[in-house]
C-alpha cells in the first residue's frame, strides 16, 4: 500500500510525458521545412554583400510566410492528432478575383498572427524542444551510469574507475535530469498550445464574430424556412380548398337562382348552405391573409397593407413610400407588424381613426403606426405587443411604443434592409 | 351574346361556364392561360371576356395584360378580370383608357351568383363592374382632401355609384328610396364639384378621375 502511494509520487511527472514527447518530436519535425527554406542561402557559406544578404534573408522569409496556410494546416493537425486539441479554423476570405483575396488576406490580422508564430514562436519552441530531447537523452544516459560501468569488460573497469562515489553522483543527477526533462516537455506542450491556439487560432473576438455570423445565418435560415412554409400553406390552401369551396358556393349560388319552383324548405337549406359556404370562403381567406398573402409575395408591402387598411373597421390612412421592395422576410414582418398594430387598435384604443406610414430611411425601413385613441397600452399587458416585439427582433429590428394615458398611441418598427 | 373565360382553375373554369350559361352567354371558348385568351378572342370576336390576373406561364399578371391588348385591339369587347387580391395597380391599367365594358372583381364574388350575373350583365352591356373593395382601397389613398366633406352616407353612395350600380342598385343596397339616392349623388358632385353626368358608366369615369385613378 505504502510503496504504491509512493511510487504513485514518483511516478506523476511523468504523466502523460510520452505523448508530449512525441508532441515535441513532430513539433520539431513540421518546423523543420521553414527552417530548411530560411538556410538554404546559407548552406554554402552564405551570401556576403549587403544587397544579396538582404535577398537570402527576404526571399526565404516571404516564401515561408506565402507558405503559411500550408505550415498552419499542418500544425493544426499535429495538434489534433498528438494532443487532442482542436484549433478552430478562421474563416475564408472572401474576395471576387484571386487579387482581392490575396489583398484581403494580407490585411487580416490573423495572417500576421500566423506568419508570426511559424517564422518565431515555432522555431523558438522547436529549438527548447529539441534541448528537452538532448537533455532526456544525457539524462537517460547518466541515470543509467551503473549499467554502463557495469556493461564495461572488469579489467577497464577496475584500471579507470575503481570503486568510485563519483556514479552515485552522476546517477542522481541523471534522475534528476530525468524529471527536469518530463517537466520541461510537459511545460513546453502547454506552453506551445497556448501560443499555438492564440497565433493559429482565432482570436476571442474573432471566435465570437464568427460564433454571431453562424447564429445570424442560421437564424436567417429558420426564417427564410418558417416564411417559405407558411407560403406554401397559402398555395396550398389557395389551390385546393379554397377553389372547392368557391365552385361549391357556386353551385349552390346557381341552385338559388335557377331552381325557382322549389319548395319553401328545400330552397331555405339551399340558402342556408350557400351562406355557410361563403362564410367559410372569407373564413379561409382571413386564415389565409394571417400566414403569408399572396398579395404581399406577388405584389410587395403597399398593395398587401393597403388591403389590411381597407378591411379595418375604423378609417386608416396609408402612406407606402419604398423605392424598392425589401427582403421577402422582412416584407414578412412589417406586414405582420402593420397587421397586429392594427388589431390592437381596433381591440383596445378605442380610436376614431389609425395612421400607417412605411419609408425607409438609409438601410431602415420605417414602420410607424399611429392612433387617436386612449392609450396606455404596454407590451407587457399581454395585447399581442410582446409578440409583435419578438418578431421584430427576429430581423434585428427595433420595435418602440408611446402610448400615455390619453393617447396618442404610436408604435415606431424599425428594421434594417439593405438600401 | 358570346364570351370567352381563361381562368386556370379548372373548378373555377366549369363553374364559371356554368354561371354565364345560366346568364344567358354563349360561352365559346375557355382556356387556363394568357395566350390561348388572345387567339380565343381572334377567332370568336366575343362580346365579353372574362379573365383570371394570375395565370400561367409566370402566374403573375398576365390577365391584366392580356385584358389590355384585348381592350386596344377589340375595344368593343367587354373585358371583366377576377383576381385572388386586389392590387388597385391593376384596376388603375385597366381603367386608364376608355371604362366602358370593363370589371374588376375579387375571385371570391362568383359565389354571390345574383350579383356577379347582374355585374357580367352590366360589364357586357358597356358598363362598368368594381369590386367594392377596389373601391374603398381607391377611396382610402385620397382620405386627405373634397372627399372629407362627404358626410358618412354620401361615401357609402360614392363607393356604390363608384363600383358602377344605378341609382336603383344603389337605393336596394342601402334600403332608402331611389329619390333620396338622387339627391345624395347631386350632392356628392357638387361637393366634389363633378359635371353631372347622365350615363352609368360616365359616373364612374368621373369619379375615377377624381381619385386619380382614369
Amino acid at each position: 500500500m505504502r510503496i504504491t502511494s509512493v511510487a504513485r509520487v514518483l511516478r506523476k511527472p511523468f504523466d502523460g510525458v510520452g505523448r508530449a514527447v512525441a508532441f515535441l518530436t513532430t513539433g520539431i519535425l513540421v518546423q523543420l521545412a521553414p527552417l530548411l527554406v530560411l538556410a538554404v542561402p546559407w548552406l554554402n557559406g552564405g551570401p556576403t554583400e549587403a544587397l544579396s544578404v538582404i535577398v537570402a534573408v527576404l526571399v526565404p522569409l516571404s516564401a515561408v510566410a506565402l507558405a503559411t496556410p500550408v505550415l498552419t494546416a499542418a500544425q493544426t493537425a499535429r495538434f489534433r492528432t498528438r494532443l487532442g486539441v482542436a484549433i478552430p479554423r478562421l474563416p475564408a476570405v472572401a474576395g471576387a478575383s484571386r487579387t482581392d483575396r490575396a489583398r484581403q488576406w494580407l490585411r487580416t490580422p490573423a495572417t500576421w498572427r500566423q506568419i508570426g508564430y511559424h517564422l518565431l514562436a515555432g522555431p523558438l519552441i522547436a529549438l527548447a524542444g529539441a534541448l528537452t530531447l538532448l537533455l532526456w537523452a544525457a539524462a537517460g544516459v547518466a541515470a543509467g551510469v551503473y549499467v554502463w560501468i557495469w556493461a564495461l569488460p572488469p579489467e577497464t573497469r577496475v584500471e579507470h574507475l575503481g570503486y568510485t562515489t563519483q556514479a552515485v553522483y552522476v546517477t542522481a543527477t541523471g534522475l534528476a535530469g530525468l524529471y527536469g526533462a518530463a517537466w520541461l516537455s510537459r511545460a513546453l506542450t502547454r506552453l506551445d498550445t497556448r501560443t499555438a491556439t492564440a497565433r493559429l487560432g482565432p482570436s476571442r473576438a474573432e471566435l465570437l464574430q464568427m460564433r454571431v455570423e453562424e447564429v445570424t445565418e442560421s437564424r436567417a435560415g429558420v426564417l427564410d424556412a418558417a416564411d417559405a412554409e407558411r407560403r406554401r400553406i397559402e398555395r396550398d390552401l389557395h389551390d385546393g380548398a379554397q377553389q372547392r369551396l368557391v365552385s361549391m358556393a357556386v353551385n349552390l349560388g346557381l341552385a338559388k337562382v335557377t331552381l325557382k319552383d322549389l319548395p319553401d324548405d328545400a330552397r331555405k337549406v339551399i340558402d342556408e348552405a350557400h351562406r355557410e359556404a361563403k362564410e367559410a370562403i372569407a373564413e379561409l381567406s382571413n386564415l389565409v391573409r394571417g400566414l403569408h398573402p399572396a398579395v404581399l409575395e406577388d405584389r410587395g408591402l403597399d398593395a398587401a397593407l393597403s388591403g389590411i387598411a381597407e378591411r379595418a373597421p375604423l378609417p386608416v390612412g396609408l402612406t407606402v413610400h419604398l423605392p424598392v421592395r425589401p427582403a421577402p422576410a422582412v416584407e414578412a414582418v412589417a406586414y405582420f407588424v402593420v397587421s397586429e398594430a392594427l388589431a390592437n387598435v381596433v381591440k383596445h384604443a378605442r380610436a376614431g381613426r389609425a395612421d400607417v406610414r412605411v419609408e425607409t430611411r438609409g438601410g431602415i425601413l420605417l414602420v410607424v403606426v399611429t392612433d387617436d385613441g386612449v392609450g396606455g397600452a404596454a407590451p407587457e399587458g399581454g395585447t399581442g405587443l410582446a409578440g409583435l416585439a419578438k418578431r421584430v427582433a427576429s430581423v434585428d429590428g427595433t420595435f418602440s411604443i408611446s402610448s400615455p394615458a390619453g393617447g396618442p398611441t404610436v408604435v415606431t418598427v424599425e428594421l434594417p434592409c439593405a438600401p | 351574346m358570346r364570351a370567352v373565360i381563361a381562368e386556370d382553375s379548372v373548378l373555377l373554369r366549369i363553374g364559371l361556364v356554368k354561371v354565364l350559361e345560366t346568364a344567358g352567354f354563349d360561352v365559346v371558348a375557355e382556356t387556363g392561360d394568357a395566350e390561348a385568351v388572345l387567339a380565343a378572342v381572334e377567332e370568336h370576336r366575343p362580346g365579353l371576356v372574362v379573365l383570371d390576373v394570375r395565370m400561367p406561364p409566370g402566374f403573375t399578371d398576365e390577365g391584366v395584360r392580356a385584358a389590355l391588348v384585348i381592350r386596344k385591339q377589340w375595344p368593343d369587347t367587354a373585358v371583366l378580370l377576377l383576381s385572388q387580391y386586389v392590387e388597385e395597380r391593376y384596376a388603375a391599367d385597366l381603367l386608364s383608357g376608355d371604362t366602358r365594358g370593363v370589371g374588376y372583381l375579387l375571385k371570391e364574388r362568383v359565389a354571390d351568383v345574383e350579383e356577379f350575373i347582374d355585374a357580367l350583365r352590366r360589364v357586357a352591356g358597356g358598363g362598368t363592374a368594381l369590386d367594392p373593395q377596389v373601391v374603398s382601397q381607391l377611396l382610402l389613398r385620397r382620405h386627405s382632401d373634397p372627399l372629407d366633406r362627404l358626410t358618412p352616407r354620401e361615401r357609402d353612395v360614392l363607393e356604390l355609384m363608384a363600383s358602377g350600380r344605378s341609382n336603383a342598385g344603389i337605393a336596394q343596397a342601402l334600403v332608402v328610396s331611389e329619390s333620396a339616392v338622387a339627391k345624395h349623388i347631386n350632392s356628392i358632385l357638387a361637393k366634389l364639384d363633378l359635371p353631372k353626368a347622365d350615363a352609368d358608366h360616365r359616373r364612374v369615369l368621373a369619379v375615377l378621375r377624381f381619385l386619380g385613378v382614369g
